[in-house]
């Protein structure tokens, strides 16, 4: 039971860590993508949009790793052996990516320099993403075998599959869209630059579907234990309400509701991330590693609990204050 | 080199380059804050804009921190993966733990760094005082985890499984509280030392810079008073160290034979082989009134212990001299300026102490790092002491050299754009800062 109430922590922390993480990477990818008359405009409403909140939506990212290790060692232990390259690869892009935002922001602020850092920090937001899809999909497709602690499989397992590299692709897409959808609400002073948004929104949320089409094709045979999943009573009505909020998102986006617009964003991630979630339950790392097996000595867990509820008092407030601040109380 | 040293040498390399991050994450801040309070008290413009000079330094460093941070939080994995297997149920509350104390860190500077103009003053200050206290936090909790791997409690071995976890008892553990006293008061001495050392500099060309000797005189105060209690928390670590893991002070001390009696080896050139220290500085007795308060003590050495079992011994003598070494030469600063202070009550600025102080501007972190070599190297052979040795924990994964290497370069070229961007900002700084004491308050 205690291992459950931790492994739906650790798919929170990654649902808001997609929610906030994923737009800041998605951010990214607009920043390289600027062009037309405003591409200056829409680089800085990108920075004013992350720029204060990004360092607190990546420690979600740190969040799943220590809960993953804490609750779930001899899990996290497999899953670094066998996805140790596109680990990596990921770490890298975040390392280049974080970095390269700040000194942005305080380097000369001359054109070419400026220039300069925005590719590093724009193809980072492609590459990071891309390889955390990838690692996930990776997980789910059954390739990586374990038994007693050891990585049967080797390194290359699970992640080169078609499947695993759709995942990859879709990552990109849903976090490109979801930025985009976020911007067209901060940027509601200025229309033009809105509409901006609002057309990248709107061309990305459609791009997303064949996508997420070629994900489901590809799970039959790359991911048979999910795509079973998807199968099971409860999968229609989450895909329903999925599609709805997806719906939802670019109706709302093309009436140019775009509170609304959000919202459904918002709701349509998290229900992709809680649908992958209930397929992957009880595994962990698909068929071998569960919940159940993986999980540390109970003393350790009810710990564990208590301080997820402890840290949650503590933080959500803190956390909702920033938020005020930055995104609620409007601009002097 | 084989896998296991670029994995070794990769994790080196990564903590070496974080804890300068760190430490500095730790320190600012309540530079920071000293210097926006003492703005709240005397309205004097200078404090303002000192405390948000150090604030954009601090942003720069807090990112390369974060990042590299997130690194090691992987690399635990993606380097030891049968270490987190076995000790992750044991060690990783505080590591959790951790990660609240950084969200609220996170969080407070957001509010500190951009909400200047969006939250009251008090409030910003209080958000300052906040990103201390949990940075604080973070780093008390992160050195708990290594404490426990130098001493490590709170579990059974049986038949290679960890049971009887107990988490509390693995985080209270016997080298806890030495090991976060020091590091903590490590970080406030190193950050102070340095930004002494950079106002020191800028005061040598124009002595009555307002500006300046208000940063010398808040960092001096941060400095002077850790220091001489870090020389204390310094003789508490070496003595739990005599008790808890004798090969490492013996390695420390280059302490081959067990005896009564026994001298302090300053420097020389430890031998394995021969036992012996050459061209060493022996203090007769020294070793014995160090460790035990008793000229007489006898003094365990690395005799008493199997050869396999031996840390680097000069790796880790050289390296425990460079680090008390540094801390003597601090403390003879702090008592320089302490002396100063006293005899004319204002802010020492004699050209020889300053030029001290910018000489002795790295010696903060210089003692840092050669101190976790020591603590590192010391307690190898073992990942977890006397219970897991650190080849049995390195991961089957082939060719690391390459994220070694690819590792090196990305933060060799992240420490060189640092140092630039710092560099420009303190040239900026120099010019521009108001250089006389306000008559009026004015925001």
């Amino acid at each position: 039971m205690l291992e459950v109430i931790i492994a739906i922590f650790i798919l929170l922390s990654l649902i808001v860590y997609a929610l906030m993480g994923g737009a800041d990477f998605g951010g990214g990818m607009w920043d390289l993508l600027a062009f037309g008359p405003r591409a200056k405009r829409q680089r800085e409403a990108i920075a004013d949009a992350i720029a204060p909140i990004w360092e607190a939506n990546h420690v979600w990212l740190i969040l799943v790793i220590v809960l993953l290790f804490t609750g779930f060692p001899g899990a996290f232990a497999a899953m670094m052996t066998a996805l140790n390259i596109p680990m990596t690869a990921m770490l890298l892009g975040i390392v280049l990516r974080g970095s390269a935002f700040m000194f942005r922001k305080y380097d000369l602020k001359d054109d070419a320099v400026h220039r300069r850092w925005s590719s590093v920090f724009g193809v980072a937001s492609f590459f990071t993403p891309f390889f955390q899809g990838i690692t996930l999909g990776a997980l789910t497709t059954g390739h990586i075998r374990v038994e007693q602690g050891h990585v049967l499989t080797g390194f290359m397992a699970g992640w080169l599959t078609p499947f695993a590299l759709a995942c990859g692709l879709f990552a990109l897409g849903l976090f490109a869209f979801l930025a985009a959808t976020y911007l067209t609400v901060d940027t509601k002073d200025e229309p033009k630059l809105q509409e901006d948004f609002r057309l990248r929104s709107l061309w990305s949320g459609l791009a997303l579907a064949p996508v997420a089409l070629v994900v489901f094709v590809t799970s039959k045979r790359g991911a048979p234990e999910m795509y079973h999943g998807l199968t099971r009573w409860w999968a229609p009505v989450l895909l329903a309400w999925t599609s709805l909020f997806a719906v939802a998102a670019l109706v709302a986006l093309w009436r140019r509701r775009f509170a609304v617009a959000r919202l459904a964003a918002i709701g349509q991630v998290t229900l992709i991330l809680v649908g992958w979630g209930l397929a992957q339950y009880p595994n962990l790392v698909t068929p071998d590693v569960t919940v159940t097996k993986a999980a540390a000595p109970e003393f350790t867990l009810r710990l564990l609990v208590i301080a997820l509820g402890f840290g949650a008092i503590l933080l959500l407030p803190s956390l909702a204050y920033l938020f005020y601040i930055f995104k609620g109380r409007e601009r002097g | 080199m084989n896998d296991f040293l670029f994995a070794r040498s990769q994790m080196a390399m990564s903590l070496a380059f974080h804890i300068v991050f760190a430490a500095l994450g730790i320190g600012m801040p309540l530079l920071m804050a000293i210097a926006e309070g003492m703005y709240l008290r005397t309205k004097q413009p200078v404090y303002l804009y000192l405390c948000q000079r150090w604030a954009k330094g601090t942003a720069i460093l807090f990112a390369v921190g974060a990042v590299s941070g997130t690194v090691l939080s992987f690399e635990l994995g993606l380097l030891w993966p049968k270490f987190m297997e076995h000790a992750g149920a044991v060690i990783g509350m505080p590591f959790s733990l951790e990660g609240f104390a950084f969200f609220t860190e996170a969080i407070f500077l957001g509010v500190y760094l951009y909400g200047w103009k969006r939250v009251p003053p008090l409030i910003h200050w209080l958000s300052g005082v906040l990103v201390v206290v949990s940075g604080i936090l973070s780093g008390i909790f992160v050195v708990t985890a290594n404490a426990w791997m130098n001493s490590p409690t709170g579990f059974k071995v049986i038949e290679g499984h960890f049971v009887d976890v107990d988490p509390i008892a693995a985080m209270l553990n016997r080298a806890s509280f030495h090991e976060v006293v020091h590091m903590t008061l490590a970080a406030f001495v190193a950050t102070g030392y340095l930004v002494a050392a950079v106002h020191a500099f800028f005061l040598l060309h124009d002595r009555t810079n307002f500006f300046h000797r208000a940063a010398l005189g808040i960092a001096l105060c941060v400095a002077c008073v850790c220091t001489p209690l870090q020389i204390l928390s310094g003789d508490l670590s070496a003595r739990a160290v005599a008790r808890l893991q004798p090969a490492k002070l013996a390695a420390m001390e280059a302490h081959y034979q067990t005896e009564a009696k026994a001298p302090l080896l300053i420097g020389g050139i430890p031998n394995d082989q021969t036992m012996t220290t050459a061209y060493a500085l022996g203090i007769p007795r020294g070793l014995s009134l160090l460790i035990a308060h008793d000229p007489n003590a006898k003094v365990v050495g690395l005799e008493e212990f199997p050869r396999d079992q031996w840390p680097n011994v000069q790796i880790v003598h050289w390296s425990f001299d460079v680090m008390v070494g540094s801390g003597v030469v601090m403390l003879v600063l702090t008592v320089c300026v302490d002396w100063l202070w006293l005899k004319r009550r204002r802010l020492p600025d004699n050209t020889w102490l300053l030029r001290g102080l910018l000489a002795a501007g790295p010696l903060g972190f210089l003692a840092i790092e050669t101190g976790w070599v020591v603590t590192e190297m010391g307690r190898q052979p073992w990942i977890i002491y006397g219970v897991m040795r650190t080849h049995e924990a390195v991961t089957p994964m082939p060719g690391l050299v390459v994220p070694f290497v690819t590792f090196t370069v990305v933060y060799i070229f992240l420490a060189g754009v640092v140092v630039a961007l710092l560099r420009r900002l303190f040239l900026e700084t120099a010019s521009g800062a108001p250089d006389q004491p306000a008559g009026a308050a004015h925001a």
